[in-house]
């Protein structure tokens, strides 16, 4: 494979995402809207949302530092960076050795920690609020996160993710205790790093319920655009992960050819529309917890990444 | 060797510096003490750590080593400089140099110059000599040289409120832990007495003798550096000492202590049993864990950040665990991956420990408080410090691109190697650490954002900190520079990890992976601890990638989207209040997680005092938390002591008569002992 058409493949990979993830927020809501009985917003509204966010004229306080200003645009680029290392279509690329599943984790963390601070910079109560909370999720999701890398990892010596591809379609693994707990615990932790119900609503702007919209209450115009854009690719990440690493089928690992890529292609639409009907079914039929409570999910996901791990003992045990 | 010239260079600016300084009456102190010690220290510092990076950077890694006639008669002081010295002399060094940088411009800030000056240059060479020291007798001295060196200092502000009682307690940890030690390097001396290193090493102690060594150590050199439960001193001292010196005691000093336990563990003593790696493994998991959620509720800046020290210690704990465990099972490999992401952590933690302290330095200079309930808004007030901070901030919370992460990265590398272990224990519980240790990584990026947002964004919370004035370049500079380190150590981990390849050959007598993989263009881009297709983390290729995609990204909105700014005053729902304390406050920040961990691990009672409608008291709010670790096992140890001290009280009060034959009788008791055992 010739250096160009690598690094070609590697530019489509970044667009894709991007072109991809307000279709996926869009297919999301609509599909929850047709399950709780309405016709719900179309499939594009959020292209539209993100033109008209775009054309506005930005209204920051004035009190608002350098920090506030520069902050959607470092968000949005950790967020587009991490997704677009996520393998899609092709595992080997040029920037794929940096698909270490615990340096995404690190990526996405850097993206929580300058957009917590964000939220603080005005000073407002709002925000502070929903810094908070976001923190204190985050803190309780990570690790809940990296045990589920942890379960993946010694089962099969890597973290990164074309080995993990290699190792799962290279020899039947056949179906495992621990890769269901540690898909249940990694489909939780996405629910609650995205913002999803039971643990926030994205929809809301009912003020005590709000993590993520209180923390980023004071954003307009284009910076509320790039915000809004990085969350959309926050959601096509944790599906494009779960996908990737549960269930590679169809992607390319060696050097590609047209129908190749085009299965593959075809193939991660396919998982990602199917992920984000699941998710849709999920959010209509559950209501939204309590903020405290939410240390009870979590909690869960943490003892399921744990019990995943344990259970890879058990299972390899002769 | 060049170290002990800086050596001497240092005792003797300790020694000019009380002669000069009670000269004239200058309000700040003497200005020529003052210079001379501050600059001379640095230089002092560059020479030591010149030494050891050119010890790095030399063909051959020898040690030297050197005999001085000084000391007991009969046994010269002894030397060495090897590989694990050097590295832990650079580490020592670029703290040094930073804080003596920084101390250029904070030292005029300090209450009482006079007690600081000269214990300021001591404090130093006591750090430089321990890893020096090629026996036991010099090892000693040189510690505890450093122990009263920095005592002196956590007492020069002798006349504040809480500082005689945090020096008493200082006093009687570090009594603790120098007794610890020498006890055992008795036991490792054995009985011919021998307290050459080299001596020790052909003979270590076996059997149950050798764990009672381990315990010792690991009790004398953990309370130095702050490991659960014997930290408790440390949020206490570290914050009493100005600034300057807090940074070497939080940034340096406990990385000294962690010199002693690699040295005796992994040096000396042989191969000790694995379960002395596990005891390690749940020391450092309870400090990373109770560190940071200390650190999470405490308000004052400085003690924020000592109990972050303690988190961190920990994580250099559940590295060297994990390195014994291996070892003793043969595991080469991930026994070098273990130690050398526990000794890069230690550089790590050293650079933005430092910064950090620095910076809550500067912050106190220029609003005259560390509480965060009156801070906030510096960002604009203290432009520079606070872009600093960020970068000391964002590292402490182990972000990419930034050093902390690396290292961090690197430990969780080696807990994914636990499945080889033989024992079951260790399997089982080796990845209970790793999510111990991710959790705390969790909560330290949380407790970073509350510090950096409470502290530096928001809206100023009092006068002072709305009048704030930037501080002066030499502050400035050593902030600069350790922010610079903290970002190039994270961009080209490399650099670092080339020099610590020898240390770690030296230290579990195995390559580190990292070190010799991938050489040339492809070893500088991609960090990969054993097997490129294992895992790897390029640093520059990350730094690189968030730059072009942030200015693409920022390139494109710009192109497209409405430029347009405009000031309003705050949205905030609707509803924005004028007044800084509707903002959220330190304590509010840190509610969610006190009520998910508080509650269990500080018994956290929340009080609601709220008066009926009509009334006209204000609605009082209170937090009772209760320090676990203070109320079972020191409580009970004090009133311990004082009882005994009590009931041994009469011995005051005796004819000399009786004291003689008390001694006979203790001498008659210790010959049968000696005859019995024989």
């Amino acid at each position: 494979m010739s250096a160009v058409l690598a690094v070609l493949l590697q530019l489509v990979q970044f667009a894709l995402v991007l072109l991809v993830a307000p279709l996926v927020t869009g297919l999301a809501r609509k599909a929850r809207s047709r399950l709780l009985g309405r016709r719900g917003p179309l499939v594009v509204q959020p292209y539209r949302d993100l033109a008209k966010l775009l054309r506005k004229e930005a209204v920051m306080a004035e009190n608002a530092s350098w920090l506030y200003r520069i902050a959607p645009y470092l968000v949005f680029a950790l967020l587009w960076l991490a997704t677009a290392l996520v393998p899609t279509f092709m595992t080997r690329q040029p920037l794929s050795p940096a698909a270490d599943l615990i340096a995404l984790v690190g990526l996405l963390a850097s993206a929580r920690f300058v957009l917590a601070l964000a939220g603080m910079d005005v000073g407002t109560s709002f925000g502070g609020l929903g810094s908070s909370r976001e923190m204190m999720i985050a803190s309780l999701a990570e690790p809940a996160m990296l045990l589920v890398i942890f379960t993946m990892a010694m089962f099969v010596h890597t973290t990164s993710i074309p080995s993990i591809v290699d190792f799962v379609l290279g020899r039947p693994v056949g179906l495992r205790v621990s890769f269901a707990l540690a898909v249940i615990s990694l489909t939780m932790v996405g629910i609650a790093e995205t913002g999803r119900i039971p643990i926030d609503n994205p929809a809301t702007h009912l003020e005590l319920t709000m993590v993520h919209e209180a923390m980023i209450l004071e954003y307009s115009g284009r910076h509320l655009a790039l915000i809004e854009a990085a969350s959309m690719l926050k959601l096509v990440f944790y599906l494009s992960l779960i996908a990737v690493v549960f269930a590679p089928w169809g992607i390319v690992r060696a050097d590609p050819d047209l129908a190749g890529l085009g299965i593959a292609l075809g193939a991660w639409v396919a998982k990602i529309i199917a992920g984000t009907l699941v998710l849709s079914v999920f959010e209509a039929s559950i209501a939204k917890m309590r903020v405290f409570r939410v240390a009870e999910f979590l909690g869960g996901a943490f003892l399921l990444g744990l019990l995943g791990t344990i259970f890879l003992y058990v299972s390899q045990a002769p | 060797m060049a170290v002990l010239a800086a050596v001497a260079v240092l005792l003797c600016l300790g020694v000019i510096a009380p002669i000069l300084a009670s000269r004239t009456a200058f309000p700040w102190g003497d200005p020529l003490a003052h210079d001379l010690v501050y600059l001379g220290s640095a230089a002092a510092c560059l020479i030591a750590g010149g030494a050891a990076l050119a010890y790095f950077l030399a063909a051959t890694s020898a040690p030297l080593e050197l005999s001085l006639p000084l000391g007991i008669p009969w046994m010269p002081a002894q030397l060495r400089l090897d590989a694990l010295s050097a590295w832990f002399l650079l580490v020592i060094n670029l703290g040094g140099l930073a804080a003596s940088i920084y101390g250029k411009g904070y030292g005029r800030h300090v209450d009482e110059p006079r007690r600081v000056l000269p214990f300021f240059p001591a404090f130093l060479a006591g750090m430089n000599l321990v890893p020096l020291a090629d026996d036991a007798f010099t090892f000693l001295l040189a510690w505890e040289f450093m122990s009263v060196a920095s005592w002196l200092l956590v007492l020069s502000n002798h006349r504040q409120p809480g500082n005689a009682h945090a020096g008493m307690i200082y006093l009687v940890m570090a009594a603790f832990g120098g007794a610890c030690l020498l006890l055992a390097f008795g036991i490792l001396a054995g009985v011919n007495g021998t307290y050459h290193f080299a001596d020790i090493r052909a003979h270590p102690p076996a059997g149950w003798v050798a764990s009672i060594a381990v315990a010792l150590v690991i009790l004398g050199a953990g309370s130095k550096a702050g490991a659960v439960p014997l930290h408790a001193w440390l949020p206490i001292a570290h914050p009493a000492a100005p600034s300057h010196v807090s940074a070497l005691m939080s940034g340096v000093m406990t990385k000294v202590a962690l010199y002693g336990l690699v040295r005796v563990l992994f040096d000396l003593m042989g191969d000790p049993a694995w379960g002395w790696g596990a005891v390690l493994l749940v020391v450092g998991a309870a400090s990373a864990l109770y560190g940071i959620l200390s650190a999470l509720i405490e308000d004052d800046l400085k003690t924020i950040l000592a109990c972050s020290t303690i988190e961190n210690v920990g994580i250099v704990l559940i590295g060297l665990g994990l390195a014994l465990v291996f070892r003793v099972n043969g595991l080469a490999a991930l026994a070098a991956l273990s130690a050398g992401a526990a000794l890069l952590h230690v550089f790590n933690h050293a650079l933005m420990k430092t910064l950090m302290f620095c910076v809550a330095g500067a912050v106190q200079t220029a609003t005259g408080t560390r509480s965060l309930e009156r801070l906030g808004g510096l960002i604009h007030r203290l432009p520079v410090t606070a872009a600093l901070a960020l970068a000391g901030a964002a590292a402490i919370s182990a972000l990419p691109p930034f050093n902390g992460f690396i290292s961090e990265w690197l430990t969780f590398q080696a807990v994914l190697g636990s499945p080889l272990l033989p024992q079951w224990t260790l399997r089982f519980g080796v990845p209970v650490v790793g999510a111990v240790m991710a959790l705390a990584a969790a909560l330290a990026a949380a407790c970073f954002v509350r510090v950096y947002g409470i502290a530096f964004l928001g809206r100023p919370r009092t006068a002072e900190s709305a009048a704030a004035e930037d501080v002066d370049p030499w502050m400035r500079g050593a902030m600069a520079g350790l922010a610079a380190l903290c970002l190039a150590v994270g961009v080209l981990p490399r650099a670092v990890v080339v020099p610590l390849g020898h240390v770690v050959a030296s230290v579990v007598k195995a390559p580190l992976p990292s070190a010799t993989n991938g050489n040339g263009f492809a070893g500088w881009l991609w960090l990969t601890p054993l097997e490129p297709s294992q895992s790897s983390y390029g640093g520059l290729v990350v730094f690189l990638a968030v730059v072009v995609v942030t200015v693409a990204g920022a390139a494109g909105v710009h192109r497209l989207a409405n430029n347009r700014v405009r000031r309003a005053p705050p949205w905030d729902c609707g509803f924005p209040d004028p007044q800084p304390a509707t903002q959220y406050t330190g304590s509010s920040f840190a509610q969610p997680l006190r009520r998910v961990f508080g509650t269990l691990v500080f018994r956290a009672v929340e009080r609601v005092d709220m008066p009926e409608p009509g009334e006209t008291r204000p609605a009082r709010f209170d937090i009772r938390l209760v320090d676990p670790v203070w109320t079972v096992l020191y409580a009970p140890l004090l009133a311990c002591v004082s009882w005994v001290a009590d009931r041994a009280n009469p011995l005051q009060f005796l004819t000399i008569r009786r004291y003689l034959s008390l001694m006979f009788a203790a001498l008659v008791i210790l010959l049968s002992a000696v005859a019995l055992s024989r």
